[in-house]
């Protein structure tokens, strides 16, 4: 197989060793967001009263580990922006917590929401809106630092600093407006920008798939290089799963606001178990015109995120859906292991009756041993 | 099929060279524009002649304007080559009363649109901003006034507490409000959704930093467009408010009132009779003009 022929953008081991700002050392994950829920009410009628909720993020936990890049992937709608929002804390989360290298994120004794912000940082999809239009760029790169107490002139040489990290002359770039600047140019800015404030942290939503794909490359290997020279932690999220293939480490998939799968982006690729992650790989666009597919992998929409279906939530548009899935909902196995490659699927859980459980087990059952 | 050869499709300027070293701000490029705009200077220029004129009254007017004199009521035109633009029917000098009612004209003009800029502007960022309640709350008081026309409820303001230049300069500041306010309402609403707003956020910026260092500088241009628009209407309504006898004392030189006492002559010297209006019409309209002009250049897509 191709898998080991694709070439790796950004793979460098966990060094976050040397690093002042680290607290918890190495093993300790910089980032765990556990059992995060976020639902959006609906309201609408008279008095605006509440009548249901859109299940934007439903129970989701995982862990980022120093160093390494995550990748978050999944259809339009599944959650990965929420769950990037309730992160920095733009949307407050419903239930769940947050923890940032060892510390309780929020309430009386935790990390107070300034200092998560000042280690973690966002690029967003729009380069355009992310750029305030009556703000010259080193001025928008300048606020974060000012915000947290530097001098303006100060702030202002940090920016001209970024802008030359980020491929983009100061002399020439700094005092310009986001108007005169290409796409590729403003989302380096947006990076620069995300930088300002010397996180360890980035969570990338969907931030260079609004780039054409000659921009898109120059812009990943630049978020390679500054990975590696300023030791970030990367959480990507994407739904061009070549990119996220050739980028990330580990990897999740999510579903309708859940997690269906995680694990390490190579075992994920080689070997998907859960249906949807096989679907959504199969739906990749080839190049090669012999392993073309005629018949889509993946058929219709994902159901109503508001009234989801009960048990599995992706049982309505899987071929393997049996009784079980509409009763019970799988739970995303219980291994503490960060390597370990995690399923949320009746079919990879030999306690659960469904009848194609994992067949070395029943192979292992049938011979009696 | 066509004989034409396609042009080529032109390589995407992935990261182009640079065009200008150093880019123009915002204001630099608004700037530039206007100073091309001879339409919109040159009626810049009879705003500044007005406003010129009516500070330098004392200096300028040929005659004191209330000074009254019976036998000279009514002249035409260049009467005994003293009185440039004739007399009213006090035999006051008209010239001299039109100079000194600049005053009160550009006064009601400029000062209540003023006040309502910064009081509605600021009304309308705090609603657009908050969102929720807040801005339910700000946008239904606005629609009560909305429910009135502006000369009503400037001629009811000023009607029910007795008149007077302090009187109108509070009910047109009351009537220009609500449109300045939902102005920049919107313009806010729209900012708010942006993500540079968000990335301010994130970064841990204070709301009212926020407000105040990003999204005030994009509101700002819309709003004032909008109030350069509504200092002709300014004029015109207090003028109205001095014709129905709500805005300026009597002897005080003002165009409404001049119009308004002056109509009873009309008959007599039709010309004289017009030139309050003639001045109102002027000033008015250079102010739409330069706001028209202001607007453009001003529209600038970034």
């Amino acid at each position: 197989m191709a898998a080991d022929a694709v070439p790796r953008l950004i793979t460098q081991p966990p060094t976050a060793a040397d690093d002042p700002r680290d607290r918890g050392g190495p093993a300790q994950p910089l980032l765990i967001a556990q059992n995060l829920e976020k639902h959006f009410p609906i309201r609408g009628g008279m008095l605006s009263r509440k009548h249901g909720s859109i299940k934007a993020v439903d129970d989701v936990s995982f862990s980022v580990l120093k160093g390494e890049t995550m990748g978050v992937v999944g259809e339009s709608g599944c959650g990965k922006s929420t769950v990037a929002r309730v992160l920095m804390g733009l949307v407050p989360q419903d239930k769940g917590s947050i923890v940032f290298d060892g510390e309780l994120v929020g309430g009386q004794q935790g990390l107070p929401m300034r200092e998560l912000r000042r280690n973690m940082q966002i690029v967003f999809q729009d380069s355009d809106s992310s750029l305030n239009p009556r703000l010259p760029i080193v001025e928008s790169i300048a606020y974060g630092p000012r915000v947290h107490g530097m001098r303006r002139a100060e702030a202002r040489s940090l920016a001209r600093d970024l802008l030359q990290r980020v491929g983009l002359d100061p002399a020439l770039f700094a005092f310009r407006y986001p108007h005169e600047l290409s796409g590729g140019q403003k989302q380096r800015v947006n990076v620069a920008r995300a930088l300002a404030l010397n996180p360890r942290l980035v969570i990338l939503d969907e931030a260079v798939s609004a780039l054409d794909k000659s921009i898109e490359a120059q812009v990943l290997n630049l978020l390679r290089q500054l990975k590696q020279t300023l030791n970030l932690t990367y959480v990507f999220i994407s739904h061009d799963l070549n990119v996220v293939r050739c980028v990330s480490d580990r990897m999740l998939v999510m579903y309708l606001g859940q997690v269906v799968e995680i694990g390490p982006t190579d075992a994920i690729y080689r070997k998907p178990k859960h249906p949807y992650t096989e679907a959504l790989l199969e739906s990749r666009l080839t190049t090669d015109p012999r392993t073309r597919v005629e018949i889509a992998p993946l058929a219709g929409d994902p159901p109503n995120p508001a009234d989801p279906p009960s048990g599995c939530r992706f049982r309505t548009r899987c071929v393997f859906a049996e009784e079980i899935c509409a009763a019970r909902r799988p739970a995303l196995g219980g291994s503490s292991s960060h390597a370990a490659h995690l399923v949320a699927c009746h079919m990879a859980d030999p306690q659960s009756g469904h009848s194609r459980t994992a067949p070395s087990s029943q192979r292992a059952a049938a011979l009696g041993c | 099929m066509s004989d034409t050869a396609l042009p080529l499709p032109r390589l995407a300027g992935a990261e182009r060279a640079p065009r200008s070293a150093r880019a123009r701000g915002y204001w630099r490029t608004v700037g530039r524009r206007l100073s091309r705009d001879y339409v919109t200077l040159f009626f810049a220029l009879v705003i500044v002649v007005i406003a010129l004129a009516a500070i330098l009254a004392p200096l300028i007017a040929p005659f004191d304007p209330n000074a009254t004199s019976i036998v000279n009521r009514l002249k035409p035109i260049g009467y005994k080559g003293l009185f440039i633009l004739g007399t009213d029917e006090l035999g006051r000098d008209v010239l001299s009363r039109l100079i000194y009612g600049g005053r009160i004209s550009l006064l009601m003009g400029l000062l209540p649109v003023g006040l309502a800029t910064c009081i509605g502007g600021f009304l309308g960022l705090i609603a657009g901003f908050a969102g929720g309640w807040v801005n339910a709350l700000i946008m239904r008081i606005m629609d009560v006034f909305y429910a009135f026309p502006s000369v009503l409820l400037a001629v009811a303001i000023s009607g029910t507490m007795g008149g007077g230049i302090v009187v109108s300069l509070v009910a047109l500041t009351l009537v220009f409000i609500p449109p300045l306010c939902r102005v920049s309402e919107a313009a806010t609403t729209q900012i708010r959704s942006r993500d540079f707003v968000d990335a301010a956020r994130a970064s841990g910026a204070s709301s009212l930093s926020i407000m105040l260092y990003h999204v005030l500088r994009n509101v700002l241009a819309p709003v004032l467009i909008y109030a350069s628009s509504l200092v002709s209407v300014s004029i015109l309504l207090a003028a109205g408010l001095s014709f129905l006898g709500l805005g300026v004392e009597p002897p005080t030189p003002d165009w409404g009132l001049m119009l308004s006492t002056l109509r009873q002559s009309i008959y007599v010297q039709p010309v004289i009779c017009a030139l309050p209006g003639a001045a109102i019409f002027v000033c008015s309209l250079s102010f739409n003009l330069v706001s028209d002009g202001l607007r453009q250049a001003m529209d600038i897509k970034a």
